[in-house]
C-alpha cells in the first residue's frame, strides 16, 4: 500500500461511516435547537422502524422505492453522468406502469401483467431519460440542467394527464381509477402471513428490486457494457481512444438508469396504491441521490443506504407522532445532511484519515 | 384593451422580481466558475428568515437583513463544500435545496407551530406599495397616464430595487476591477492564480455576493408579495432564475429580459386560467407552467443561439497536484 491510499474497508466502510455519523451529529444539533432531546429522538426513530412487524414493513417498502431510484443514479454516476431526473423519471415511469395496469388487470392474473407493467415502467423512464441524454450526447447541453428541467416538465405534464385525461368521469381526485386484483402487486404480509407485518405495503416489488440489484452488479462489473461505463466515467477522453462511442454510452446509461427510476412506480402503482396518484414519487427520486452517495455506487451499499433511508422515512413517522414538534421534515434535513457530508464534502475527512493512516503504516514498516 | 394589457404587465413585473434577483444571484456565482442550483434552496432559507424576523421585530428591514444574512450562511456552505473542500458543486447545491427545505418547516413548526408557515404579518411589517411622484396628477393623461401611474408607481421598493440591481450587476461585472476578476476566474483559474490573485478568496467574494442576492429574492417573496412565509413558497423559482440564466447567456441585461419573460409566461399563465383562445381552444395552464423549461431545454439544445457557460464553471480549482 503506498503512501496517500487507503485500504479498501477504509474506502468503503470507515469513511462513509465517518460521513454518515458527521451528518448524524448535526441532525442532533438541529433538534436540539428545537429543544428536545437528541436521544429521546433516536429512540422513537429506532422503533418506529424497526420495533415491530409493522414498521419493519414500511421500512422495507420505503427500502424498495429507494433501491430503484439510488440504482437509477448510481449507474448514471458511474459513466461520470449526474442524473438529477430520477424524480421525473419515476413520475412518467408510474405513467407506463399505470397503463400497462389499466390495460390488463381486468382479464389476466397479476403475474402476466407484472411482465407488461415491467417494461412499462421501464420503457417511460427510460424515455423520460432518453432526450436529456441525446441532448447531451450530440448537442452538449448540460445533463444536470436539462434532467432538472424534465422534473418540473414531467411535473406539469403528469397533473395534465392526469386531471384531464386519465381520470374517471365524475371522480373529482385527479388520479386514475383504481387497478383490480390482475393490476395489482400481492403484499408480502399475504403471501406470508407467519411474519407479522401489521398493514405495510411492502409487495413483491421488494424481489423485483433485488433482481434490479443483482442484475445492476452483473452489467456495472461482469459485463463489456459495464467496462465501457466505467471508463467512460473515469476517463472520457481515454475511453474515446479506445473506440468506446461516447454518444453510445451516455444514451445508453441514461437509458438504464431512466429505466431503473421509472421501475419505482411497481412499488408504489402497482403494489401500493394500485392506482395512479398525483405526486405519488414524493421526493423519491431526489432520495436516490443521497442513497447513491451513501452506498458508493455500489449495489449492496444501495441496499444498506435504502434500509437506512426506509428507516428514516418510517421511524420519521413515528417520531413525528411521539414528539409533535419534529415533523416528518427532520427526514429531509436528515437527507441534505447525508448529502452534504457523504457527498459534496466527501473530501473534507479524507486527508486527516489518510495522514492517520500514513503514520500507522510508517510505524508497522520501522518494527 | 389597454387595462389588460397594463394589468398583464404590472402582474409581470410583480412576478419577475424574485427571479431577477435569483437571476442575478446566480450570475455572480457561475461567472466565478461555481454551478449553483441552490439558488431555490438558498430563496427558500431567506424568505424564511424573513417571515420570522420581520413577525418577530415588526420590521421589515430587520426581515430583508435576516433573510440575507440566512441566505449568505447557505451560500458559505456551499462555498466551503466547493471551493474549500473542492466537492461535487451540483451535489453541494442539492444539499442546500432540501436542507432549505426540510429547515423551514422543521423550525416553523417548532417556533410558530402553524403547519410550517410564519404568522400573518400586518401591513406595515410589509414593503408596502410606493407611489412614485405625480403618479396621482397624470393619471388622466391617456396612453402615458395609465402606464406610468398603473404599471410603473405602486410597487413595493424590492421591486424597483431588482430593476435597480441589474445596470448595477452590469457594472460590477464589466466596468471594474472585481468583475474583471470574476470574469476571468470563471474562465480560466490558473491564469488568476499565476497573477498572484486568490482563486479561493475570489470565489468566495462571488459566493457571498450571490447569496445576499438570494436573500433579496426570498425576502421579497416572504415579506413583499405575501404576508408571511409558506411552506415550499419558493416552489421552482429559484430553478426557473437558474434557467433564465442560460437563457441570458450569462449576461445581466439578458437576464432582466429573460425574467421578464419568464414572470410575462407566469402572468399569462394565471389570466388565461380556464379561458380558450381563438382558434387554439384552451390551452392547460400547465402548459404554459413548463414553457420556461421547455423553452430552456430548447435553447441549450443550441437551437435558438447557443449558450456556452464559463469555461471553468463546476470544475474545483486545484492548485497544484499532490
Amino acid at each position: 500500500m503506498s503512501k496517500g491510499q487507503l485500504p479498501r474497508w477504509v474506502d468503503f466502510g470507515l469513511l462513509p461511516a465517518i460521513n454518515l455519523i458527521a451528518a448524524f451529529l448535526v441532525s442532533g444539533l438541529v433538534v436540539i435547537l428545537i429543544g428536545e432531546n437528541p436521544l429521546e429522538a433516536v429512540k422513537w426513530l429506532v422503533w418506529g422502524a424497526l420495533g415491530y412487524g409493522e414498521g419493519v414493513g414500511f421500512t422495507l417498502f420505503y427500502a424498495t422505492n429507494f433501491i430503484f431510484t439510488g440504482l437509477a443514479v448510481a449507474v448514471a454516476f458511474h459513466a461520470g453522468l449526474f442524473n438529477i431526473g430520477g424524480e421525473g423519471q419515476a413520475y412518467v415511469g408510474g405513467l407506463g406502469v399505470a397503463l400497462a395496469c389499466l390495460a390488463m388487470d381486468q382479464f389476466v392474473p397479476w403475474y402476466v401483467t407484472l411482465p407488461m407493467a415491467i417494461i412499462g415502467g421501464a420503457a417511460f423512464g427510460a424515455g423520460w431519460a432518453f432526450i436529456p441524454a441525446y441532448l447531451q450526447a450530440k448537442r452538449g447541453s448540460h445533463i444536470v440542467i436539462t434532467t432538472i428541467m424534465f422534473n418540473f416538465i414531467a411535473s406539469s405534464l403528469m397533473v395534465y394527464l392526469l386531471a384531464n385525461v386519465l381520470r374517471p368521469t365524475g371522480s373529482m381526485q385527479p388520479s386514475t381509477r383504481g387497478f383490480e386484483e390482475g393490476g395489482q402487486l400481492p403484499l408480502l404480509r399475504h403471501l406470508f402471513p407467519a411474519f407479522d407485518l401489521g398493514q405495510s405495503p411492502v409487495n413483491l416489488a421488494l424481489f423485483v428490486a433485488l433482481i434490479a440489484c443483482v442484475l445492476v452488479w452483473v452489467l456495472i462489473w461482469r459485463t463489456k457494457l459495464g467496462y465501457e461505463i466505467r471508463t467512460f466515467g473515469a476517463n472520457p477522453n481515454a475511453a474515446v481512444y479506445a473506440g468506446i462511442s461516447p454518444v453510445r454510452i451516455t444514451v445508453v446509461t441514461m437509458l438504464i438508469s431512466g429505466a431503473l427510476a421509472g421501475l419505482m412506480g411497481i412499488n408504489e402503482v402497482m403494489g401500493a396504491q394500485a392506482r395512479l396518484l398525483l405526486d405519488f414519487t414524493a421526493g423519491y427520486g431526489f432520495v436516490g441521490i443521497a442513497v447513491a452517495l451513501m452506498g458508493r455506487g455500489h449495489p449492496i451499499g444501495i441496499i444498506l443506504a435504502s434500509i437506512l433511508f426506509g428507516m428514516l422515512y418510517q421511524g420519521g413517522a413515528e417520531l413525528a407522532f411521539e414528539i409533535p414538534t419534529i415533523t416528518r421534515d427532520m427526514i429531509v434535513v436528515i437527507q441534505a445532511l447525508v448529502i452534504l457530508f457523504a457527498g459534496a464534502l466527501e473530501h473534507m475527512f479524507r486527508p486527516a484519515v489518510v495522514a492517520f493512516f500514513d503514520r500507522f503504516a510508517g510505524a508497522k514498516a520501522v518494527a | 384593451m389597454l387595462d389588460v394589457i397594463i394589468l398583464v404587465l404590472d402582474s409581470t413585473l410583480r412576478l419577475s422580481t424574485p427571479l431577477l434577483f435569483a437571476c442575478l444571484a446566480g450570475l455572480f456565482s457561475e461567472r466565478s466558475g461555481i454551478v449553483d442550483i441552490g439558488l431555490e434552496g438558498k430563496m427558500l432559507g431567506g424568505a424564511f428568515a424573513a417571515g420570522a424576523v420581520a413577525y418577530w421585530t415588526q420590521d421589515p428591514w430587520l426581515g430583508l437583513l435576516a433573510a440575507i444574512f440566512v441566505s449568505v450562511l447557505l451560500a458559505l456552505i456551499h462555498g466551503f463544500a466547493s471551493i474549500t473542500n473542492r466537492g461535487n458543486q451540483v451535489v453541494a447545491g442539492v444539499a442546500i435545496n432540501f436542507l432549505a427545505a426540510g429547515l423551514t418547516v422543521l423550525l416553523g413548526q417548532a417556533w410558530f407551530a402553524q403547519g410550517g408557515r410564519t404568522p400573518q404579518l400586518d401591513m406595515d411589517w410589509r414593503f408596502s406599495p410606493i407611489t412614485l411622484p405625480f403618479a396621482e396628477s397624470i393619471q388622466n393623461v391617456p396612453f402615458i397616464g395609465p402606464i406610468y401611474a398603473d404599471l410603473l408607481s405602486g410597487h413595493n421598493i424590492l421591486v424597483y430595487a431588482a430593476f435597480v440591481a441589474v445596470p448595477l450587476t452590469w457594472w460590477v461585472v464589466f466596468r471594474t476591477r472585481f468583475g474583471l476578476r470574476l470574469r476571468a476566474v470563471g474562465e480560466s483559474p490558473q491564469a488568476v492564480d499565476t497573477a498572484g490573485i486568490s482563486v479561493a478568496w475570489l470565489r468566495y467574494r462571488a459566493v457571498i455576493i450571490c447569496g445576499a442576492l438570494c436573500g433579496f429574492a426570498g425576502a421579497y417573496l416572504a415579506i413583499a408579495q405575501s404576508a408571511g412565509f409558506i411552506k415550499d413558497m419558493s416552489a421552482g423559482k429559484g430553478f426557473i432564475a437558474l434557467a433564465a440564466l442560460i437563457f441570458a447567456k450569462w449576461k445581466p441585461v439578458n437576464a432582466m429580459f429573460a425574467c421578464l419573460l419568464f414572470g410575462f409566461l407566469d402572468a399569462v399563465a394565471n389570466l388565461m386560467q380556464g379561458q380558450s383562445i381563438p382558434g387554439v381552444g384552451e390551452v392547460p395552464v400547465q402548459f404554459f407552467q413548463a414553457l420556461p423549461y421547455i423553452l430552456t431545454v430548447v435553447l441549450l439544445a443550441g437551437f435558438i443561439g447557443r449558450a456556452i457557460p464559463p469555461k471553468a464553471s463546476g470544475i474545483p480549482y486545484v492548485k497544484e497536484r499532490t
